[in-house]
């Protein structure tokens, strides 16, 4: 107990909007979420908080596939894709959202832990 | 070898803003505007057009928004090269030429008409002869769909584009090529790269995605600093000022609006991005975890490093079929209340439907206000008591019209016979639509043979 009471004085949680920005598009009934550090020394805050499995309780209920992710360390960003997301996608869909278009900020309402 | 080639993005997709090719070819020094007018299911709109018309199956917008840049293009020498031909790009170029002579060009225009994208005449060759042209996605093969198939097009690479700008060719007018090589292949023709450069492919093919979306690479949808962004009013559409070694910036017109920063293009790179490391075209693989980006100025974002591998031996192939239907009804609830009698009211039509036997494959609710674009992520966050008012929005599909049909003539009743304070239904009974479905797969790249022409205005 106590050392958990620890770990939380040590650690605040911030929506991932504060450390993020992000895109999102569609290939077919996926769709991706291209996740963005805003500051070079957060992204590896990312890679280690913003795991596919992460993603994938995020997000349960809302998509039917897994969850991928790729790293660009080259670009301080994570790519992921969320499959079974769009309601079959493209035409069939009959989400508002039938191109995956934001479900990228729906990703920055993600709280992550960050040290104080 | 030229020093420096500056390609200006004209059209993001088939819509996109009219007033843009004008401004890039007016606004400073370019050499080429490249339109990108091809999206999945783009193919499939033209071919239903053409079947009705044998000369139509072309983005028909393009003819009047050429017509009004022509003069400038022929008296600076700007060069374009644009899909619009959809599935007729001969009767696109044929129509682009009547236009230009219209203009009292006539004689001073040539058009390269790509072609030999259209696998639909051949589709049952193909598929006797063992091309299974199977679902990428589910797997299926595509004799699960034959009968409905309207449209079969392979995706062509940069290459034949790059052949009829080699002939002459002024304005470069294709079928389904890809978004990107409309943009490599003005680069491969200026640096004179080859076949098998892979790294400079790669990263003409990086300044391809980067411009293919119009202005998202310049400000357009970019949610860093979104409304910090100056005078999108008069945003600049983006262009790459591309180097002999495969290195480009990209940049827009002076005195124009957006804004284009490390941050913004690095959204745009990640935009319907699959697996970064192979970002396969017909013209190479690019590794986008190669790339490098720095701020180089205002307003010019360097891209470098580039690397890529050799071309796979196949080419995407986009189909189109017939799936069914579909049709959306909303109605909108007001205060005090708004979400629980709207909830209701879904609850009321869809017994109503249950109780007419109707089989539909879906039916989807949302409560927009609410949870349409987050889900319960969104909805979590409001006291529902308190929101103002919400869209009801339910929509259904099914193999079949007549389900489709009927469910369309449920929404208005609803106003006098469901749950009070509702309102919004002016846009009157929705109409069924047909769905057209996309059916991705691959064909060995030796069935596939792009052919270029040149018509004179």
């Amino acid at each position: 107990m106590r050392r958990t009471g620890r770990r939380v004085s040590a650690a605040r949680r911030v929506e991932l909007r504060a450390l993020a920005h992000a895109r999102s598009g569609d290939k077919g009934d996926t769709a991706n979420i291209g996740l963005i550090a805003r500051r070079a020394q957060d992204y590896p805050l990312l890679v280690r908080e913003v795991t596919a499995a992460r993603v994938a309780r995020h997000f349960a209920g809302l998509i039917r596939g897994p969850v991928e992710r790729f790293e660009l360390p080259n670009l301080r960003a994570l790519n992921f894709l969320l499959h079974g997301a769009l309601d079959g996608g493209g035409t069939i869909s009959l989400k508002t959202d039938a191109q995956g278009k934001v479900f990228s900020t729906a990703l920055l309402r993600l709280r992550v832990r960050v040290p104080r | 070898m030229t020093a420096g080639v500056r390609i200006a993005s004209g059209q993001g997709f088939w819509g996109d803003w009219p007033e843009a090719p004008y401004r890039q070819v007016t606004g400073g020094p370019v050499d080429y505007l490249m339109m990108d007018y091809l999206a999945e299911v783009t193919m499939s709109i033209m071919q239903k057009q053409r079947s009705r018309d044998p000369a139509l199956g072309y983005a028909k917008d393009f003819i009047p928004l050429m017509e009004r840049i022509l003069p400038v293009l022929v008296e600076r020498g700007v060069r374009v090269t644009t899909n619009a031909g959809g599935v007729n790009p001969r009767g696109c170029a044929e129509a682009l030429a009547a236009g230009a002579r219209r203009l009292g060009l006539a004689g001073r225009l040539r058009i390269g008409v790509v072609t030999g994208d259209d696998l639909l005449p051949r589709l049952d060759e193909l598929l006797a002869r063992g091309h299974a042209l199977t679902n990428l996605d589910t797997g299926r093969p595509l004799a699960d769909v034959r009968e409905r198939v309207l449209s079969a097009n392979a995706y062509l690479g940069a290459w034949p584009v790059v052949d009829a700008l080699r002939q002459g060719a002024d304005v470069v007018v294709t079928g389904r090529v890809t978004d990107t090589g409309l943009t490599l292949a003005p680069m491969i023709h200026a640096f004179g790269w080859g076949a098998d450069a892979w790294d400079l492919l790669a990263a003409g093919t990086v300044a391809g995605h980067l411009i293919e979306c119009g202005a998202q690479a310049s400000g357009g949808n970019c949610l860093v600093g979104w409304d910090r962004i100056p005078d999108l009013a008069n945003v600049g559409y983006p262009i790459v000022d591309g180097r002999p070694d495969g290195s480009f910036d990209i940049v827009k017109h002076p005195g124009t609006g957006g804004r284009i920063t490390v941050a913004g293009v690095t959204e745009q790179l990640l935009y319907e991005m699959g697996n970064p490391v192979e970002y396969i075209t017909p013209d190479c693989v690019a590794d986008f975890t190669t790339i490098r980006l720095a701020q180089a100025g205002r307003d010019r974002v360097r891209v470098s490093g580039v690397r890529g591998r050799p071309a796979t031996d196949r080419l995407k192939v986009s189909v189109a079929y017939f799936y069914g239907y579909k049709a959306v009804g909303t109605l909108v609830y007001a205060w005090p209340d708004a979400v629980r009698k709207a909830r209701a009211a879904d609850g009321i039509l869809r017994q109503r439907l249950a109780d007419l036997g109707l089989e539909f494959e879906t039916i989807h609710t949302e409560m927009v206000g609410l949870d349409a674009t987050h889900g319960r992520l969104g909805a979590a966050t409001v006291r529902e008591a308190d929101v103002p008012e919400v869209q009801l929005r339910v929509g259904v599909r099914a193999r079949e019209r007549a389900p489709v049909e009927r469910f369309t003539r449920e929404i208005a009743p609803l106003i006098l016979n469901g749950p009070p304070s509702v309102t919004g239904f002016a846009g009157g009974r929705p109409k069924p639509e047909e769905i057209v479905a996309y059916w991705p797969a691959l064909i060995d790249k030796r069935e596939v043979t792009p052919c270029v022409e040149l018509v004179a205005a």
